[in-house]
């Protein structure tokens, strides 16, 4: 990877896709990515209809305000994201900087929130095997405020949102390295590959975000 | 990974200097290369998965009997060369495990999905050479992880390849925790390797198909690896993420399979067949690939139904998706469900009956010449026939109440994955040795390699059927625990006597593959007078393939052309009558 | 070696039986066409020198026909299966007048419940017996089954009865034995290491030993 740099305008091919190889390979692979994510949240339809006690009321436990901004954060990000590709189709040297960095700052954020929203449930004592024995929430269960037993509930938030989590750190490394070339003046307006397809990443692990807040935070 | 923008020619390029050894054969980019590294790794984990095999059959069939050589194994496994329950289980467990994940798979895939897509294309290389070569290495410490199981504390995973939870789930029930621990770890790194795999494999079809190429004069192995590699990239996930979540179970406490917690022990199953039912597809049409473009080499004819066969390939890979519960018959899910997987199953024998009936129809007045791959290619077609078939019996939900978890269904996927898959790969090792390593493999060994196998398979693996009839459970360590399996006992004995003799009618195979490597004649470029365009290259083919990008004048089957002397005719060899292909065909 | 079932003693074990002969005739007539048809043209279309290969692509209409028989064919095996299925795994299957069993797997071992003296299972008058399931014969009979531990398969040979039994759910299956005799019982879904020792038997006996089998377990269980 480290050599990629002679970056040249895409060959015309007499057979073939209209597309060239990075980015239908970069297609190829959001398939399979769609099909890990399905299995994630097909477990989790499945299990909480199987189980529906399990679960609290939308905010019991989870914090929602921070999450609710935090995935406003994303879709900025994914906002500054289309102008990096805009700027980049105009050759805007400067904008096209400028919007990669907002959004790998953008992208860092949304872990460190992820981060912190973490700390302070296993403060609170839900961690993915339930309630934390001795936690607070434990304690809360035990008067009768909360479900008897949320398993299964910490199994998949912890296991989806940790996930997700997972594919936003890779998207912001891989933003990183675009950056870098970025700053080295490797994207033209003729040929800039690597933005293009390191945005399609990056809004299909948004899309995925937003699916995820509805199911997890918000029903 | 989306940001290494790879200059679509590279390949070409680094022909021209001089590269290291390390980078040419160790870290190499070059997708032959990359094809025999798989190769000699797949090899290596199908002599693991066959001695296996021979110590299960030891067991069956002289119980708690010492084992000669045994005893070399520690305490944990066999004191005194006697295996104990839990290390049957082990080894019942990875003899599926290392053949399906780590022999069949990556040798029909990894091996002829990288060697065969871009020479038989027209392509330099793969769409991404260096991802490629990620794919292999990321495949090699899944292999060590899976390896390392065997030394580990409380002994290899025991649940079975299938790893049904909650078995599976909590170290409380198998003694195993590090074992199976390993296995998901290993099985969702390999998944990293294959979807890498088939993300590359995807995009050299759809992209990098020589000028003339269309999508209807590709190759059946071609059209069979491209609908294994979509497979491949949408099922395997699926696993992934299962096993990490049986992973989670396992480590951090989480309770996805655990029915006391509100886990569901079904869910297991669901996932793992959503992408074993897919997975079954991918170790066979690979192999109905290869066969096809034997059997119409070896026939000296143009396949027969062509157009039948690309949409059966179809069929099947669509079909692959929509039967994963005749697993699970018995297993408490809704009985109503059982009748729709019993009909959707059931039809997968149209497909599979119309490749059966146009290869024999290929072979229908032709003029076949019997090399050893095309000994190879009729024992698959015939074997395949008897899997199918034994397969008709399980589909029935009513009689899979009885045959269900029995040897029948033992019988069954060897006659399709060893029968099948096997057979057409050692007709794919034997077709395209010449052009992989530029030698010969010596026919007389080959036919002898052919025959024993022939022979001892079927003396194995067909009286197994009789006793799945009987009633006998697959996965048994002890069978003469039951009355009414004792009278067995001897056709127990006589399986594992023919499987031994198999696993050694493998010695003239290993010996012709690795002596025919220094010491075989020099191939021609086109030994078994072939059209594909891997023929029209020198054996072995230089880096970068083809010296200037070829173009297809037609499909892949014309033997026996009136139009030519000579009774084949290459893909690209212009005639007369050939017009330039369009600019932009293969829309 | 041999392709006959064994003997068989349940009401429903000669309908599954019947669907067994039936595919295996059907497969058995596919077998011998296809396997001789291949021999017989690897014989007959031997390379010899001289001789060209016939230049075709194909043949529709063969290619309707080897389409269509199968098509049909596996129609016709899934109607007939499909019958038999409803009535003895389907969902209303279990005929009404059954009389009714617990069943608990563990690792390795099978505990069958009885209902007591008020004829009701779950109550406190139950006893349960361990390994030993005792039926009358020419009565259905349903089991009740759940598991402590991991997933089992309650599996009797004879009567072609096999139903895994799942941790968390309930898991029904019913059969009428016709014939008395001990039967044994099979753990046919991998548990563990003593999956493979994982056996127990059926009693089935006539109407009126059952009686008397079932008086004589009352009277030591109410001694106890």
């Amino acid at each position: 990877m480290a050599h990629a740099a002679v970056m040249q305008p895409p060959p015309k091919r007499e057979v073939g896709a209209d597309v060239y190889n990075e980015k239908l390979g970069m297609w190829v692979f959001l398939g399979s990515e769609v099909m890990f994510f399905t299995a994630l949240i097909g477990s989790y339809i499945i299990l909480r209809f199987g189980n529906p006690d399990a679960w609290t009321a939308p905010g019991a436990i989870l914090n929602i305000p921070i999450t609710a901004v935090n995935t406003f954060l994303l879709i900025c990000s994914s906002m500054t994201m289309v102008k990096a590709f805009a700027a980049a189709q105009d050759g805007d040297q400067q904008r096209l900087k400028l919007y990669l960095v907002a959004t790998v700052l953008i992208g860092a954020t949304f872990v460190g929130v992820q981060a912190y929203e973490y700390t302070q449930l296993v403060h609170h004592g839900f961690v993915p095997s339930g309630y934390l024995v001795g936690g607070e929430l434990a304690e809360r269960a035990a008067a009768g405020e909360l479900p008897a037993s949320v398993g299964i509930y910490g199994s998949t938030f912890y296991t989806m949102t940790g996930f997700h989590g997972f594919h936003v750190t890779m998207g912001v490394l891989c933003m990183i390295f675009v950056t870098w070339k970025a700053f080295r003046g490797k994207y033209t307006a003729t040929d800039h590959r690597g933005v293009e397809v390191i945005g399609l990443y990056w809004h299909f692990v948004d899309l995925v975000w937003i699916i995820l807040f509805t199911i997890v935070y918000l029903i | 990974m989306a940001t290494a923008a790879v200059p679509l020619d590279e390949a070409t390029h680094a022909g021209s200097h001089e590269i290291s050894f390390i980078r040419k054969y160790i870290f190499s980019t070059d997708h032959k290369i990359i094809g025999i590294q798989f190769m000699l790794m797949s090899l290596i984990f199908l002599l693991v998965g066959g001695i296996l095999a021979a110590m299960i059959r030891w067991q069956l069939g002289f119980p708690n009997t010492s084992m000669p050589g045994g005893g070399i194994l520690p305490e944990t496994m066999a004191p005194g060369g006697i295996l104990l329950p839990e290390f049957y289980n082990s080894l019942v467990t990875m003899h599926g495990t290392i053949m399906v994940f780590f022999a069949i798979m990556p040798l029909l895939v990894g091996v002829y999905g990288n060697y065969l897509i871009p020479l038989k294309l027209g392509a330099p290389d793969m769409a991404f050479p260096r991802l490629n070569m990620a794919s292999f290495w990321v495949a090699v410490p899944a292999g060590i992880l899976m390896m390392a199981g065997f030394f580990v504390e409380g002994g290899h995973a025991a649940a079975g390849w299938t790893v049904y939870a909650p078995l599976s789930a909590d170290p409380e029930w198998t003694g195993v925790s590090t074992g199976q621990q390993l296995w998901l770890l290993s099985l969702a790194v390999l998944g990293l390797s294959s979807i890498l795999g088939a993300t590359n494999y995807i995009t050299t079809v759809v992209n990098m198909r020589a000028p003339g190429m269309t999508w209807f004069r590709m190759p059946l192995s071609i059209w069979a690896l491209f609908v294994t590699s979509i497979l491949v990239l949408l099922a395997i996930p699926i696993l992934s993420g299962a096993a990490i979540m049986l992973f989670f179970d396992q480590t951090i406490g989480t309770h996805f399979f655990d029915a006391l917690d509100g886990g569901q022990p079904l869910l297991w199953q669901h996932l793992f067949w959503y992408f074993g039912h897919p997975e079954v597809y991918i170790l066979i049409l690979p192999a109905m690939g290869f066969v096809s473009d034997i059997i119409a080499n070896a026939s000296r004819k143009p396949i027969f139904g062509y157009h039948s066969m690309v949409y059966a390939i179809i069929a099947i890979g669509f079909l692959g998706w929509v039967v994963w519960g005749h697993h699970m018959f018995q297993s408490g899910m809704n009985p109503t469900l059982g009748t729709t997987f019993m009909i959707s199953t059931l039809f997968i024998a149209v497909p599979s009956a119309i490749k059966t009936f146009n290869w024999m129809g290929t072979m229908w007045r032709g003029n076949i010449r019997f090399h050893v791959p095309m000994l190879h290619a009729t024992a698959f077609v015939a074997m395949f026939v008897i899997g199918g078939l034994s397969g008709v019996f399980m589909a029935s939900n009513t009689f899979d109440i009885y045959i269900h978890d029995t040897y029948f269904i033992v019988a069954h996927i060897h006659y399709v994955l060893f029968g099948g898959s096997l057979f057409a790969i050692f007709g794919a090792i034997t077709f395209w040795y010449p052009k992989m390593f530029g030698r010969m493999m010596n026919p007389f060994w080959g036919k002898v390699h052919f025959v024993l196998t022939f022979i001892f398979f079927n003396l194995a693996f067909f009286p197994m059927h009789s006793l799945g009839v009987a009633g006998h459970m697959r996965r048994i360590y002890d069978p003469t625990q039951y009355e009414f399996l004792q009278p067995l006992q001897p056709v127990n004995t006589f399986i594992s006597i023919s499987v031994f003799l198999l696993v050694l009618s493998q010695l003239p195979f290993a010996l012709n593959f690795i002596l025919s490597w220094f010491n075989g004649a020099k191939a021609p470029d086109n030994p078994w007078d072939d059209n594909g365009l891997e023929w029209s290259v020198p054996s072995p083919p230089p880096h970068g393939n083809f010296k200037e990008t070829p173009t297809v004048y037609r499909g892949a089957y014309e033997f026996s052309s009136p139009l030519v002397e000579e009774d084949f005719l290459p893909q690209n060899k212009k005639l007369d009558s050939d017009p330039e292909p369009a600019q932009a065909a293969g829309h | 070696m041999s392709w006959i079932l064994p003997p068989s003693a349940s009401s429903f074990a000669e309908r599954i039986d019947f669907i067994y002969y039936l595919i295996l005739v059907i497969t058995g007539i596919a077998f011998v066409v296809v396997e001789a048809g291949l021999i017989w043209f690897m014989i007959k279309y031997r390379a010899r020198p001289g001789r060209k290969a016939q230049y075709t692509h194909g043949n529709a209409k063969a290619e309707v026909i080897w389409t269509a028989v199968p098509a049909v064919t596996v129609v016709v095996i899934g109607v007939l299966s499909g019958a038999v299925w409803k009535d003895v795994k389907g969902r209303n299957s279990v005929p009404p007048n059954a009389i009714t069993y617990g069943v608990t797997a563990q690792q390795f071992e099978w505990h069958f419940a009885y209902a007591g003296p008020d004829a009701q299972l779950g109550t406190a008058d139950d006893f349960s017996v361990r390994n030993q399931l005792h039926v009358p014969v020419n009565r259905p009979v349903e089991l009740r089954m759940s598991s402590e531990d991991v997933i089992h398969s309650f599996f009797v040979n004879a009567f072609r009865v096999k139903q895994d039994i799942v941790p968390g759910m309930e898991t029904v299956v019913w059969f009428e034995a016709t014939e008395t005799g001990d039967f044994q019982i099979a753990c046919a879904e991998l548990c563990g290491l003593g999956h493979y020792r994982m056996g127990a038997t059926v009693t089935v006996h006539s109407q009126e030993d059952y009686g008397r089998w079932l008086d004589e377990q009352m009277t030591t269980t109410a001694l106890r």
